[in-house]
């Protein structure tokens, strides 16, 4: 097949349109990227979108306090009468900006890190990163995450580096494992002997081969940097009140529950939805970058 | 004395001088296991423009010896003398001009080329490294051209590829430095017999007109037979048979080399009557780990004596230019004289 | 009645491109008895066709036409307990990798006697499994059956691996064994004790066997009948023989030529051009693109079969009009 003048869309499609094939050979991925975008847009255009923009903030109406589920507030309202709605839609907002300030924090230096050690695999730097990694990895995260956030004051900002802090030692082993084997492959030792610099090798042939990897794994991340998040806000530790947190939310509404059981249901369910989105977007990322599907 | 003459003599004269001294190298592996001793004293010279052959099966350290001539391993000892300096060391620890100098074309084109690099991005590394100062772009298109390939090609992924095609980017690849000595492991192993012509084809064209000596290892008989000028059968780490390709093929001595003629499944009833009498292959090629005391081929071999179960045969040369390790020619065996009958 | 018979069998595969045409309307027939030998070079659908027998095609494969016949039922259309009575009493197929038809977790014992089980529609006892799994490895010539059940499949050799693979297959091939590139992966002397090993087997048990191949010389001391494909093609067919000593097919004849001979006169040329690719083929004969013969009618009409001796076909326009020159 003639591929059509170097258009802009036509170089595109070469280049791109083979991923969306196979992204789409499997169906649920499709769900899970409807539901991220779906998230995403919401919490871009929260302001602009839900019906009582107010109820984001420091707002108290009691005459509204604890509706249950109705046309006005689908969700209903929560203790101090703010549209729980409005409040999810802006918890995405601060989640999804959890996800990306963690995730661009933590996987720069854990891939490069990882690269420098697998690609120095018999070298004694290479060793030390490596059990440094261990050491943060064989705390668990939400643990080590927990314990850096207590000794910080309680903040999103700070919550989010303890969680960084948690993250980056899973990028340096996938890394290393993949950079350890890649760097046996032919290519790169053709490489090697023309007298290629490292540097080049590490980036230019072992980076591109590891690509698909760690963008499945950044996927399958975000729904759990979401879920410790959450997590470190329920005990207290993370976003403060007034911020709209679903993690904050839910603890918030778990003294009414049963009785009021939408406060801390919604952002439950939302929660649930995020993760559930960005696993399936997770898996159809790996499609993407797997040889099996042609 | 005619001009011609004298040019005759100096041409010659370079043909028979060894670019290449490989000198009892060894290369022994350390693993959990014990020791795997890949290459275990094997000596051999490379003449200028010379296609010298290595043939064996798994197990017999063809590649390990060629990796070894490249510098992706650095030998346990011996040594390797290339152009007069002894270069046995890691490719890091060579000087540039060796890397520029030696090069390598891998068996499996599908795994040589980075599958996330496009054909010129591949082309320009070994460029940018070794002449930068040179319109890269321009000699991309020569080398694409060199290898008969398009220049459109230079735009396109390893994947858009046909086998044959990639090998023959690879084999431009290793001649982009301008080298004067190619290894050549199973250059077309991974390829269909209807393609394998044309890579040959360009390799011996290529090699005429740049001057390019050849290490050219395969477990392929019938191909060594038409491409190599000298060949060594190798098995288990040892060097067991070596001899001019046209003397090989017409007097093989081993019994190894004669197990492996004979088991070659040929076409044509020229090609059986040049294989030995049927002898049948017999047994497994021992282990890495465990490799038979005395000649390492004598659990295998129809003609085993008792002193091949203790001591190892050196090679010796048994006819001109023509070496074998084998204790048949030097002590009297009726197994072996029953054979001949 | 032919055991199997393949009649026009279309195969394709749906890839992002589009529709690989991969097999386009193959007939071929195999004998009770019969040692069949198909060759080609790689990517030629020789896979494909034999995948398509045993049902085992990929899932983005479209089954686009054709018949299989088996007993004079189409195994295609068989429902599934058909067919599996089928797997487990009649055919079985062996891989040209040895490794990859072994789980590597498991001891060879706990893979031979799963299989046994499975195969047999009565209970079994222990010791009969165990009876049966030493009787295959021992005719698989493999010496100490006890120990090579024990082992996992990284202690065996290569060669070892690929008897342990016959062994497991002889346990449902009571008809027909399809082996495919069996040799490949192994060393030239291994390659020769398999395939000396498998002839014993298959003539012994006189079974049928399709042997495939892209190596002209171990398909020429096997096999009684060949089949050469060419781009999911069958271009030639007829007795090994009369195959080989006069091939008709300007791709045989190529490819015959193509392979480096002992002798040492030289590499031939090989083929020129590239195998056109499955998207588009050519709508005539798909070799036209590299005959050095191509003629205007080659590229218009997909070539019929013509019978160009005694039960030797090709299928050429060379050979129309009982014209048969050309071909030195």
């Amino acid at each position: 097949m003639m591929i059509q003048k170097k258009s802009w869309a036509g170089t595109l499609t070469k280049k791109y349109g083979r991923y969306w094939y196979k992204f789409k050979s499997n169906k649920i991925s499709l769900v899970g990227l409807g539901v991220i975008v779906f998230v995403a847009v919401i919490a871009i255009f929260a302001p602009w979108i839900t019906p009582y923009p107010t109820s984001a903030g420091l707002y108290v109406n009691f005459s509204q306090q604890k509706l249950p589920p109705s046309l006005a507030h689908p969700f209903g309202t929560d203790e101090f009468g703010r549209d729980l709605l409005t409040r999810v839609a802006f918890g995405f907002r601060y989640s999804l900006t959890l996800v990306a300030v963690v995730l661009s924090i933590s996987v720069a230096p854990g891939v490069v890190l990882g690269l420098i050690a697998g690609y120095y695999v018999n070298r004694w730097f290479s060793a030390v990163i490596m059990r440094i990694a261990d050491v943060f990895v064989a705390v668990p995260p939400l643990l080590l995450a927990l314990s850096v956030a207590s000794v910080l004051t309680p903040s999103a900002i700070n919550a989010m580096m303890a969680v960084s802090l948690a993250w980056w030692p899973w990028y340096t082993r996938l890394v290393y494992s993949i950079a350890s084997s890649l760097r046996n492959e032919d290519y790169v030792k053709a490489a090697e002997l023309v007298g290629a610099s490292p540097t080049h090798i590490m980036f230019k042939e072992i980076f591109p081969n590891a690509l698909g990897s760690i963008l499945t794994k950044v996927t399958l991340d975000a729904g759990w940097v979401i879920l410790i998040g959450a997590a470190l806000s329920y005990v207290g530790l993370g976003a403060q009140a007034p911020t709209p947190d679903l993690g904050t939310m839910i603890s918030e509404g778990s003294q009414y529950l049963p009785a009021s059981w939408w406060i801390s249901i919604f952002p439950a369910c939302a929660i649930v939805a995020v993760i559930l989105g960005f696993n399936l977007l997770g898996d159809g990322v790996n499609d993407m970058f797997s040889s099996s599907i042609k | 004395m005619p001009l011609v003459f004298s040019m005759t003599t100096e041409k010659m004269e370079r043909m028979s001088e060894p670019i290449l001294i490989v000198e009892n190298v060894k290369k022994y592996f350390n693993t959990a296991r014990g020791i795997i001793k890949a290459v275990d004293g094997v000596s051999f010279f490379v003449n200028q423009g010379e296609v010298f052959g290595v043939v064996g099966e798994s197990g017999s350290g063809k590649t390990t010896l060629g990796n070894m001539v490249v510098g992706i391993y650095t030998p346990t000892s011996g040594k390797i003398i290339y152009k007069g300096q002894d270069i046995a060391k890691h490719a890091k620890e060579r000087p540039k001009w060796l890397k520029k100098d030696i090069q390598i074309v891998f068996q499996n084109p599908a795994s040589s080329l980075n599958p996330r690099r496009t054909i010129r991005q591949t082309l320009e590394v070994p460029l940018k490294v070794h002449m930068p100062s040179s319109n890269i772009a321009e000699r991309v298109d020569k080398l694409l051209e060199m290898v008969d390939l398009p220049p459109e090609f230079a735009e396109r992924y390893p994947d858009e590829l046909g086998g044959g095609e990639k090998q023959l980017v690879a084999i431009a690849r290793a001649l982009a430095t301008e080298p004067s000595f190619v290894v050549l492991d199973e250059p077309t192993s991974a390829l269909d017999v209807s393609v394998q012509g044309k890579i040959i084809k360009i390799l011996m064209n290529l090699k005429k007109r740049l001057n390019l000596s050849y290490m050219f290892i395969t477990h392929n008989l019938s191909l060594m037979s038409n491409v190599a000028d000298r060949v060594a059968i190798m098995y288990l780490g040892k060097v067991r048979e070596l001899a001019e390709t046209r003397d090989f093929f017409l007097n093989p001595m081993h019994p190894y080399t004669r197990m492996l003629l004979s088991s070659i499944p040929v076409i044509t009833d020229e090609e059986e009557k040049l294989k030995p009498k049927r002898i049948e292959s017999m047994g497994e090629i021992a282990g890495a780990l465990n490799i038979p005391p005395g000649c390492s081929f004598h659990p295998r071999c129809p003609f085993v004596m008792d002193v091949c179960r203790s001591v190892d045969p050196p090679l010796n040369e048994l006819a001109p230019a023509h070496f074998c390790s084998c204790h048949l020619y030097t002590t009297s065996n009726n197994a072996y004289d029953k054979y001949k009958k | 009645m032919p055991l199997i018979q393949v009649k026009d069998l279309r195969v394709g595969y749906n890839v992002y491109e589009g529709l690989l045409k991969v097999l386009d309307g193959i007939n071929f027939f195999v004998e009770r008895k019969e040692k069949v030998g198909i060759i080609g070079e790689s990517a030629c659908g020789k896979t494909t066709a034999m995948k398509a027998i045993m049902r085992i095609l990929a899932k983005n494969s479209v089954l686009m036409g054709g018949k299989i016949l088996y007993d004079g039922n189409d195994i295609l259309r068989m429902n599934d307990t058909q067919f599996t009575e089928i797997r487990r009493k009649k055919f079985s197929m062996i891989f040209q990798d040895p490794s990859a038809a072994l789980n590597p977790v498991f001891t060879i014992r706990q893979q031979f006697y799963d299989i046994i089980r499975y195969s047999s529609n009565q209970r079994m006892t222990k010791d009969m499994i165990h009876e049966r799994a030493v009787e295959l490895l021992k005719q698989a010539a493999l010496p100490e059956p006890e120990r090579i059940l024990d082992s996992y499949p990284f202690q065996l050799s290569g060669g070892m691996k690929q008897r342990v693979n016959i062994a497991m297959a002889l346990v449902s091939a009571n008809e027909l064994l399809i082996a495919d590139e069996p040799g490949t992966a192994l060393d030239v002397t291994i390659e020769d004790q398999i395939l000396r090993l498998l002839k014993k087997i298959v003539e012994e048990r006189r079974i049928s066997i399709i042997l495939i191949s892209h190596a002209l010389g171990t398909i020429k001391h096997f096999v009684d009948r060949i089949y050469v494909m060419y781009a999911g093609t069958i271009v030639e067919s007829g007795p090994t023989e009369k195959v080989f000593k006069n091939p008709k097919h300007p791709y045989t004849q190529l490819l015959i030529d193509s392979v480096p001979k002992l002798t040492g006169e030289g590499v031939p040329e090989g083929i020129p051009g590239i195998v056109p690719s499955y998207l588009n083929p050519p709508h005539g004969c798909r070799f036209v693109t590299r005959c050095p013969y191509a003629m205007q009618v080659c590229k218009e009409k997909v070539p019929p079969s013509y019978e160009v001796e005694q039960l030797h076909y090709a299928s050429c326009f060379l050979y129309d009009n009982g014209e048969n020159g050309k071909d030195e």
